[in-house]
């Protein structure tokens, strides 16, 4: 029971004070994580120095401990709760109905934006990195539309921590809780539940959502089943196995982290060795296996990448929680960015920022679970990119279609202002051609389209503002020579995007584009003139190419 | 070579001479989904850098013979030959262009990548993609005409431009032998014909391509050769022989409107009473 010992001394080591030994490494890891978080223009690099700050962090904070994790349960669920990322406020004795939230102190707060808990950096160091390699991966799991799979690989895992903690606590009694053990006893677990989802698909008929389904739920249930049966056996060890299901951030140690940042890096190093054929296999797999890739084991290789981050996952986040690291900092980089290797920057940088908010913010507010507020943090930070994403976030997209009614708007005014002239020459040849010259009323124009009145001010409105209308007098109005330019520029690819759709429906309907100011790069130059002889031919007295249908106002 | 049905048995011997170095030879094929063939006894030589369109009605199985010799199929039988070797050991002489539905285009890579992984195999595992390649990948771009488009998101494209992009990638790869799975399937005239100088362009390299086709009536323009396919193989051979009323027929069976709509079209090649 020596590693009981030590590890007691190490979790009831006083947060402050006699910690100097350890604060110059902290920093530096601290400085490190702020620096993935804030910048991330090389993603890897920084990612890199990162991961080497935590693993120098790690392995001098280590030393001070022994290398088992926790054996004892009584360290870290009593002892480091209150010391660690609480704030000193022990919790056992609310009720179930008292949801006020604590508000921290000032002093309590600037101990934890100021890092000065050990555990707090500790804990933080761990997250950030998690964040990190999820997000990392994430976007390949996201973009191969695997994100279910995650799940099946984090629900699957809970067997393989029951059965690992078995089979070790027969070994070596008390040493059941070794967490590399546990960890890889998940991954083995996780990869079988793939494997298993495979299998059905394979040699049944059973469908992908379904085989995911039972699958997961499956090995779920049997792990429940074997922690509670282990629960109930005499060693009376296993308290804090369950912790895997919601995560227990609180608990982990320098040890921990250690582990979590070697594996983070590996994974790390895998993505960005395979980005190139990752990428190849997400985007177009039948491709990639006609270039003679190994499709079924580059996809061993992402759900392998996949479940090592889940199980590194599984202390602090939690399985059931794990696969949102995966996909959301993934789903939110894809708002920001057209480009792959930026994705998967801006994912591993989003990660780690929600886990470092998370983790600060469950330090700050004790009563809250750190699993769930990095997932929540993350879940911010998608809905923040969902609304203001730069490439396809909402509010682009509410802009640009605003601009397209906008536009379409200003084409219908120019239209109905220049057919409506073209009627009156028709009627009238001894007309002046000028369309400048010409009144056009908002009453003669209302009957040419389906507008409402209203609409139809605001839209001669903004022409008017547009320079495009001269306002004569009221609800009169003339074109200006700018606007008689558009209104011609306007019929006229209307008008050939027309002829197009009678002479070539049959090859390409959907690729008209009426909208398109240059007609002649979407269809080549050959057909613009064969189109615009079509409609000289039909009526040459007119200034542009005239409508191929019959102009009439549509009146009442 | 010329088969009809009744001369199946004949043809049956001559597998047995198949040139050894045709740019594709498939012998005795046959291909089952769920133990329901979709293509039986398949026995073809390609012609050496011509143009080949692979013709017959939809569920005829053409897209199947191109995925079945790619081994993105299994086959229940027969042998595939690329150059006189198995496809595995020539994956560098065949160019692959997939239908563009295949594909997610909401994925997020510009033109050029997409272009760039045509290209992988030849760069490796784990090597970063160099400037070298990139400037090969600009210059595939550059002979469909997409040179501009190289840093355009691909979701961005049309649908024409979107099938270059593919063509183009297929370009890369600097292949021998060309498999297009309908390249000319929804995409406008411009990039048709642009298509088309890239087919002619690959012939007068000596490149051998085959094309899955769907529209009868381009057929004489722009192709040397036909395979008119119906779950079996019809008849192949030059397409100004075998691209007939009588054979189309043999192909299509009862679709007779479609026929009759294509008839009048194509009296230059008329043959038969």
């Amino acid at each position: 029971m020596r590693g009981t010992q030590v590890n007691r001394q190490s979790a009831e080591r006083p947060p402050r004070g006699e910690m100097t030994a350890e604060l110059r490494p902290a920093r530096r890891l601290r400085a490190a994580g702020k620096g993935l978080a804030g910048t991330v223009p090389r993603g890897v690099l920084l990612a890199g120095a990162l991961l080497t700050g935590g693993l120098l962090t790690g392995g001098l904070l280590g030393a001070q401990s022994h290398p088992a994790w926790a054996a004892d349960s009584s360290r870290s669920h009593a002892g480091v709760e209150s010391t660690v990322v609480g704030t000193g406020t022990p919790t056992a004795h609310r009720s179930l109905a008292d949801l006020r939230i604590e508000w921290p102190d000032r002093e309590q707060l600037m101990r934890v934006l100021l890092l000065q808990d050990y555990n707090t950096r500790v804990v933080l160091a761990g997250t950030v990195v998690l964040g990190a390699a999820a997000g990392f991966v994430g976007v390949f799991m996201l973009l191969r539309r695997r994100a279910l799979l995650g799940d099946v690989v984090s629900h699957a895992s809970l067997p393989g921590i029951a059965v690992a903690f078995v089979l070790m606590e027969a070994g070596a009694p008390g040493n059941g809780k070794w967490l590399p053990g546990l960890l890889a006893g998940a991954a083995i677990a996780g990869m079988l539940g793939v494997l298993c989802t495979k299998l059905i698909l394979r040699y049944s008929r059973i469908k992908e959502d379904a085989a995911m389904a039972i699958v997961l739920s499956i090995f779920f249930g049997f792990g429940v089943a074997l922690l509670t049966t282990i629960q109930n056996m005499p060693t009376g060890n296993s308290a804090g196995l369950n912790h895997f299901i919601f995560g227990k951030a609180a608990s982990m140690v320098a040890q921990d982290v250690y582990l979590i940042g070697t594996a983070a890096l590996l994974l790390g190093l895998i993505v960005s060795a395979t980005a190139k054929e990752l990428r190849i296999l997400s985007f177009d797999e039948r491709f990639a296996a006609t270039q003679g890739y190994p499709v079924f084991g580059l996809d061993t290789l992402l759900m392998a990448l996949v479940t090592g981050v889940t199980v590194i996952g599984l202390q602090s986040v939690g399985l059931l929680l794990v696969v949102a690291m995966l996909i959301v900092p993934a789903a939110a980089a894809r708002f920001w960015t057209n480009n792959l290797s930026r994705m998967t920057y801006l994912a591993a940088a989003i990660g780690a920022l929600s886990g470092a908010l998370g983790v600060v913010a469950s330090a700050l507010f004790p009563r809250l679970a750190a699993g769930a507020v990095i997932v929540l943090t993350g879940a911010v930070l998608f809905a923040a990119s969902m609304m203001v994403g730069t490439r396809r976030g909402l509010l682009v997209r509410w802009l640009n279609h605003y601009r397209l009614q906008h536009r379409v708007g200003k084409q219908h005014v120019l239209r109905a202002c220049f057919e409506l002239l073209e009627h009156r020459f028709e009627r009238d040849a001894n007309l002046s051609r000028d369309l400048t010259e010409h009144l056009v009323t908002e009453d003669d124009l209302l009957p040419l389209r389906w507008w409402t009145r209203r609409r139809l001010r605001r839209l001669l409105a903004r022409a008017e503002r547009d320079d495009l209308l001269v306002g004569v007098r009221d609800g009169s109005y003339r074109l200006t020579r700018h606007g008689a330019d558009a209104a011609r520029k306007v019929v006229r690819n209307h008008r050939l995007w027309e002829i197009y759709l009678i002479e070539h429906a049959d090859i390409a309907p959907s690729r008209v584009d009426r909208d398109a100011d240059d007609i002649e790069h979407l269809l080549g130059i050959e057909v613009v003139r064969e189109l615009e002889q079509l409609l000289a031919e039909q009526h040459p007295q007119f200034p542009v190419p005239p409508s191929p249908h019959k102009i009439e106002p549509t009146t009442s | 070579m010329i088969q009809s049905p009744s001369e199946v048995p004949a043809a049956r011997d001559a597998a047995a001479e198949h040139p050894a170095s045709a740019p594709l030879s498939i012998h005795d094929m046959t291909v089952a989904y769920h133990r329901k063939p979709v293509l039986w006894d398949i026995d073809y030589d390609a012609p050496a850098g011509k143009l080949v369109a692979i013709i017959g009605p939809n569920g005829a199985g053409k897209s199947t013979l191109i995925n079945a010799v790619l081994n993105l199929v299994p086959k229940a039988s027969g042998e595939v030959r690329i150059f006189g070797k198995p496809y595995t050991r020539q994956r560098g002489r065949v160019g692959y262009v997939p239908q563009r539905e295949s594909v997610d285009w909401d994925f997020p890579v510009n033109a050029l990548d997409v272009v760039l992984m045509g290209m992988y195999r030849r760069i490796g595992w784990f090597r970063r993609i160099t400037r070298r390649y990139r400037l090969l990948a600009m210059e595939a771009l550059d002979r469909v005409g997409m040179a501009d488009y190289a840093k355009r998101q691909i979701s961005q494209l049309s649908g024409g431009q979107q099938q270059r992009v593919f063509l183009a990638r297929a370009l890369a790869q600097d292949a021998d032998l060309y498999l297009m799975d309908e390249p000319f399937a929804g995409v406008d005239a411009a990039t048709e014909r642009a298509i088309v100088e890239i087919l002619r362009d690959l012939r007068s390299r000596g490149k051998t391509t085959l094309v899955v086709h769907h529209d009868l009536q381009t057929v004489n323009d722009y192709f040397d050769h036909v395979v008119l396919l119906n779950m079996r193989l019809i008849v192949s051979g030059p397409t100004d022989e075998v691209f007939t009323r009588e054979n189309l027929r043999k192909t299509y069976g009862g679709k007779l409107a479609l026929l009759d709509q294509v008839g009048h079209k194509m009296t230059l090649h008329e043959s038969g009473p």
